[in-house]
């Protein structure tokens, strides 16, 4: 999120898979699209059928692969000097789109002078950095002069000090030679890709690069996405047709479980969890911090106390702050896996899980397994028993003696819950499409839906609360949980998604139940009473005086005044798919499309046009709702006085930002660094050759004896590990294993290698292989292939193994979980853990069954010695880089 | 133009089965993603049950052929040949001796992977329909081959009879065990105007259901238009010169059909009925004398 907040404002995918048919040049890079999003791929395939040049940069030869015009294979880890070394061969050779990079971009803003690069002396630190707090001071990060809302700016991108200049120091050593030694990519085939993608980039032209987990579960995950960022940016490429980068979400409302997020640190709509260190007492307080001078985020008061307003409804006053103080605030660090810790620690009594599976799909599973075994009480709702609500008998760690079913003490509370076709609600995609799904049958017996199970929980909890006078309740008593309900006493889902949109708190007292007079689409509570008034249109609606209350502000005009429940349409108007579903924000399908006319308003060309400045009646119009000021003159020039959106230039498509433009320098939002910058993965059998520093100085190493790390280079883990999905399987199993149609396809565990690797270990496809790594081993399948392929890297040849991630010891089919390889760690801005670049051994042959596979994996990771072997890692409990720097969210939208 | 060209043909309706219009599925696997969405919903909407969980080790095919669980079966091909123009891999790379896949040093290391979905070719002369001795094997209105699981009785002659080897009796202990199963190609769909369930779920069009003179077309042009672009391995796998007369559900393949497991010349058994009722009415003739004659000497 934030490697395309903090570049263009947002963090959703710039673009909608259908538009990819446009593009003249497609690059899946972290992304296996077609084996992981296949029915978006159809729009791929398209473009393919156009003359589109398919790239495909993977460590291994996929179903993508298959399908690319190209195929790349790469070292996994390696991905910023790749991408930078196209950024580098398009500045040097002179091939950015130079109108839109002047005008559009912030590559002729001046920084400061006490900014240093981390490539002076090759050190791979930044300026400001901290070594006790292992973190960076941004100060000297923000650009020359004061804020960040009208820089100063040099068109001729000839100031010494301008970003365009420093961008193009920073990369000057990421090499076609440099690609080659790091990367594995020789010169010839570097060039083909350059090639392929600086045809796809002018007036004429657009090219679309697709990301997914395999960028993001990188330790460096946010700066990889930056990096793509920066090249889309020279290229011309955000806010066009065909362009932009589409983030492919992990499964089905990823988006959406952080537009309205699960996640400790966020808020709905990307507002920032008000902290807990004194610097945040206050409500005003809090706005003041948060509160940009321009922009977009210049409103945040009218979102933020709307949003309150939700919560608390008319316990809310202007007297009481809104409720402010009932608000948690943020004290540290509450990922989960810094609460994983705690719960292995006996530090925590109990857990919900719910729509997951953490005995599987969580980084060193094996230690999650253990964990939960230390809980009091768990309680599990899924759709069948997975190994989470399971562990307890049939983990692997009861087979080896390891935990003992009768001497854990968790109980396990199993709720069934009810699948996606048998309650109402809505996904929010990867292009930021809310699709409402409609409920076709009851659940069977016992089965609820989670809206069920959190609406039948929080009215029982807040009937507790209300008996109790203790100010620790207060936060429950003042909510105000006023959802109808349906038939078997779930909260109305629409109801939900009617506060979601927003209204006017006055209670219209003359409104029947579900009259949708007025504007008003619910108005009443569950006893009957007048709840709230008429909804509003859109987020330009919402007052910070507390007359609006909006669950989640981007969502906003998704049910609005007319009564339609816009995520449930589905009469497609156009190629972009208006008239299905509600495209966050404002239904704007592609975002920053302002950038899809020249500076003065024009179409870039005739071929690529979009939305353009209609002279005759003063307003921006085209085939997609402007994601600009509709009445804003491309002439429009702010005098430096103006706030918000008023000193945005007409000229500055990206407007959520304070000065308008797309950030090639981040000057403020990310914890490690404005500029991306190569680290080796946590665990790489090569050294930093760009650095003398290996990883990313920011990274969160979760020391533990339990998650160790091997050096750089150790010889006991020759090989490069890395995780992948399969079309056959669902994430962690828990709706494929299960399944017969689906677990026959792919009934077992294998690791692919190459033929060459097979040589080198005297093994044949099919033969069982163990893998092993600090954390633990596994035993699976080779599956012997000319799909993987050693890479020459700095004239050392690098094998490469990639496992699927799909199976557990539940289910139809039944295998090792790759998991248990995978240390936990924490990508500096977002705490996501490093799956996809690891180091491991391969060990021919089978697992010792039994007590007998500790002292086995004793032989090939050792235990004992200190928990930080890595040279890097700080030993544990030390400073970790977000948590000191006091998570920080400058750029609120991630 | 932005938004050109991206109707899909595979979502309409139609009414093919009243207007008794010959209908057919072409296969493309230029453009198959080897998803296997095409094998799920077959068994979806037909209620097919699973037929084993038994991993293969060869490549991410763990299907292996069709039979009477499996109507549509996904293959994966993995070849040292190059698709069309496709670079893959580490060109220029420094070679390396130790390779034991790489046979030409000198080449360009070519490599593909192909993906096809088979199903039952719903032949214009079909074996398995001349073979079935109840009549449970019937043609429909539009054109395809269709086991009537309530007449079949698990004679199994069908089985040998077809050239493809597509129709098989069900073994203990799956549901309806002994009888003969195959593709109905969604017959209860199509006489409710819906397309075919694999069809209508493939993402990107690789299976084309519609009438078989506008797919015939279709795939002519299609072959041109992949050759053209460079694959030149491209041809079409319709075998109209054999007794088998043609299919229905015809592909396109890259290189030869033996890769495929598909017969380059497809044979129904029945052809051999003249000839084998010749040979079997002269051994009569022949024995017959042979008795006579033996009577003659000895007697």
């Amino acid at each position: 999120m934030p490697g395309l907040g903090t570049s263009f404002g947002r963090g959703g995918a710039t673009t909608a898979q259908q538009d990819l048919a446009n593009a003249d040049c497609i690059l899946s890079e972290g992304s296996s699209m077609a084996e992981a999003h296949p029915v978006g791929f159809r729009w791929v395939m398209k473009a393919k059928e156009r003359g589109a040049t398919l790239i495909h940069v993977d460590p291994r030869f996929s179903r993508t692969s298959a399908l690319a015009n190209i195929w790349v294979p790469i070292r996994a880890g390696s991905d910023i000097v790749f991408l930078g070394g196209l950024i580098r061969h398009i500045i040097e050779n002179n091939l950015f789109f130079r109108d839109y990079v002047v005008h559009f971009t912030n590559a002729s803003c001046v920084l400061r002078e006490d900014f240093r690069d981390a490539e002076e002396g090759a050190t791979g630190f930044f300026s400001g950095w901290n070594e006790q707090q292992r973190a960076y001071d941004k100060e000297s990060w923000l650009y020359q002069g004061d804020g960040l809302s009208f820089p100063e700016r040099d068109p001729s991108l000839q100031h010494p000090r301008c970003v365009f200049q420093m961008l193009r120091r920073h990369f000057s050593r990421y090499t076609p030679e440099m690609v080659e030694k790091i990367c594995g990519i020789s010169p010839k085939l570097f060039q083909r890709v350059a090639d392929a993608l600086v045809a796809a980039s002018g007036p004429e032209k657009t090219a679309a690069i697709c990301y997914a987990v395999g960028w993001t579960q990188q330790s460096k995950g946010v700066q990889i996405i930056r990096t793509a960022s920066i090249l889309q940016l020279l290229l011309g490429n955000i806010g066009r047709p065909g362009g932009g980068i589409l983030a492919l979400r992990g499964h089905a409302s990823i988006q959406g479980s952080t537009d309205v997020p699960t996640l400790y640190d966020i808020l709905p709509g990307y507002l920032p969890m008000p902290r807990g260190d004194g610097s945040e007492k206050t409500l005003g307080d809090y706005l003041a911090k948060q509160t940009k001078p321009t922009g977009l985020w210049h409103n945040t008061p009218a979102y933020f106390i709307s949003l309150l307003k939700a919560y608390y409804g008319k316990n809310a006053t202007a007297e009481n702050d809104f409720g402010y103080d009932w608000v948690p605030k943020l004290t540290g660090n509450h990922s989960f896996f810094e609460y994983l810790y705690d719960m292995a620690d006996g530090k925590m009594e109990g857990m919900f899980i719910m729509g997951q599976n953490p005995a599987v799909a969580a980084p060193n599973s094996r230690f999650q397994r253990k964990a939960l075994a230390k809980l009091k009480w768990l309680v599990v709702r899924d759709l069948v028993e997975v190994e989470a609500a399971s562990f307890w008998s049939n983990s692997p760690e009861i087979e080896r003696g390891e935990l003992k079913t009768e001497e854990i003490n968790t109980e396990v509370f199993f709720f069934p819950a009810a699948g996606h076709a048998e309650n109402d609600g809505t996904f929010t995609n990867t292009q930021r499409l809310l699709q409402w799904r409609q409920k076709a049958v009851d659940p069977p017996g016992d089965c609820r839906s989670d809206d069920w199970f959190m609406h039948q929980l929080a009215v029982r909890l807040i009937a507790k609360a209300k008996e109790s006078t203790d100010p620790v309740d207060q936060p429950l008593r003042a909510l105000d949980w006023w959802y109808p309900e349906d038939k078997q006493g779930a909260a109305e889902t629409e109801a939900v998604l009617a506060e979601i949109n927003g209204w006017h708190t006055d209670p219209v007292a003359a409104v029947a139940a579900r009259g949708k007079t007025d504007g008003i689409v619910f108005g009443v509570n569950r006893q009957g009473n007048p709840h709230h008034g008429p909804q509003v249109a859109d987020y330009n609606e919402l007052k910070a005086d507390g007359s609006t209350a909006c669950g989640c502000w981007i969502y906003s005009g998704v049910f609005n005044r007319d009564g339609v429940n816009k995520a449930n349409a589905r009469q497609s108007k156009d190629y972009l798919g208006h008239g299905w579903g509600f495209s966050w924000p404002s239904d704007r399908r592609i975002i920053y499309n302002r950038a899809s006319a020249s500076p003065t308003g024009e179409p870039w060309s005739e071929r690529k046009k979009l939305i353009w400045w209609d002279k005759a009646h003063n307003k921006w119009t085209g085939g997609d709702n402007p994601d600009f000021p509709v009445g804003k003159s491309p002439d429009y020039r702010p005098t430096r006085q103006e706030k918000g959106l008023d000193a945005i230039p007409g000229d500055a498509p990206f407007m959520l930002h304070e000065d308008g433009l797309g950030w090639i320098y981040v000057p403020k939002g990310l914890q490690d660094g404005p500029f991306p910058t190569h680290y080796e993965p946590l665990e790489s059998p090569v050294r930093n050759l760009l650095y003398s520093r290996d990883t990313d100085p920011v990274v969160n190493w979760f020391t533990r004896p339990e998650n160790r790390f091997a050096p750089p280079g150790d010889p006991r883990f020759p090989y490069v590990l890395t995780t992948y999905r399969l079309t056959e399987h669902h994430t962690a199993g828990g709706m494929s294993r299960f399944l017969s149609h689906l677990a026959e396809l792919q009934p077992e565990m294998f690791a692919e290698i190459s033929p060459e690797l097979a040589t080198e270990l005297k093994i044949k496809n099919s033969e069982y292989i163990c893998i092993v790594t600090l954390r633990g081993a596994i035993e699976t399948r080779a599956l012997v292939s000319r799909r993987a392929r050693p890479l020459q890297i700095d004239g050392k040849t690098v094998h490469q193994v990639a496992l699927p991630f799909h199976w557990g010891t539940a289910g139809n089919v039944r295998g090792a979980a790759a998991n248990d390889l995978i240390p936990i760690s924490g990508e500096p801005n977002v705490t996501i853990m490093e799956t996809k670049a690891l180091a491991c051994n391969i060990v021919p042959g089978r697992l010792p069954r039994g007590p007998a596979f500790e002292d086995w994996l004793a032989r090939y990771a050792p235990r004992g010695g200190p928990p930080n072997l890595h040279p890097e890692q700080p030993p544990p409990g030390a400073a970790r880089g977000k948590l000191a720097a006091g998570h920080e969210h400058e750029s609120p939208i991630r | 133009m932005i938004g050109e060209g991206i109707q899909s043909s595979n979502q309409r309706r139609h009414s093919f089965v009243k207007d008794h219009v010959e209908v057919g599925f072409f296969t493309d696997p230029s453009v198959c993603i080897g998803c296997k969405a095409c094998e799920v919903a077959c068994k979806e909407w037909n209620q097919v049950p699973d037929d084993g969980f038994t991993w293969s080790g060869n490549s991410y095919d763990n299907t292996g052929h069709l039979g009477a669980s499996t109507w549509r079966h996904v293959m994966f091909l993995e070849q040292d040949r190059q698709k069309g123009n496709q670079i893959t891999g580490p060109m220029g790379l420094p070679f390396e001796p130790a390779s034991p896949a790489r046979a030409d040093p000198q080449s360009e290391d070519p490599f593909r992977w192909v993906f096809l979905s088979d199903v039952c070719k719903h032949c214009e002369e079909a074996g398995c329909l001349e073979s079935c001795p109840t009549g449970a094997i019937v043609r429909t209105e539009v054109g395809s081959v269709l086991v009537q699981n309530d007449v079949c009785n698990g004679c199994g002659y069908c089985v040998v009879s077809c050239p493809f080897g597509v129709i098989d009796r069900r073994p203990e202990p799956l549901p309806d065990a002994g009888g003969a199963f195959k593709c109905t190609f969604c017959y209860d769909r199509q006489k409710s105007g819906l397309v075919p369930a694999c069809a209508k779920v493939c993402p990107t069009e690789s299976i084309v259901f519609g009438r078989l003179d506008d797919l015939r077309a279709r795939g002519a042009q299609r072959v041109q238009q992949l050759q053209e672009s460079g694959y030149t391995d491209a041809q079409l796998y319709d075998p109209t010169e054999t007794s088998v007369r043609g299919i229905h559900a015809f592909f396109l393949i890259l290189g030869e059909p033996e890769a495929y497991g598909l017969p380059p010349k497809p044979q129904i058994p029945t052809i051999y009925l003249k000839s084998a009722w010749t040979s079997a009415f002269a051994t009569a003739i022949g024995s017959f004398i042979a008795t006579l004659l033996a009577f003659t000497f000895f007697s």
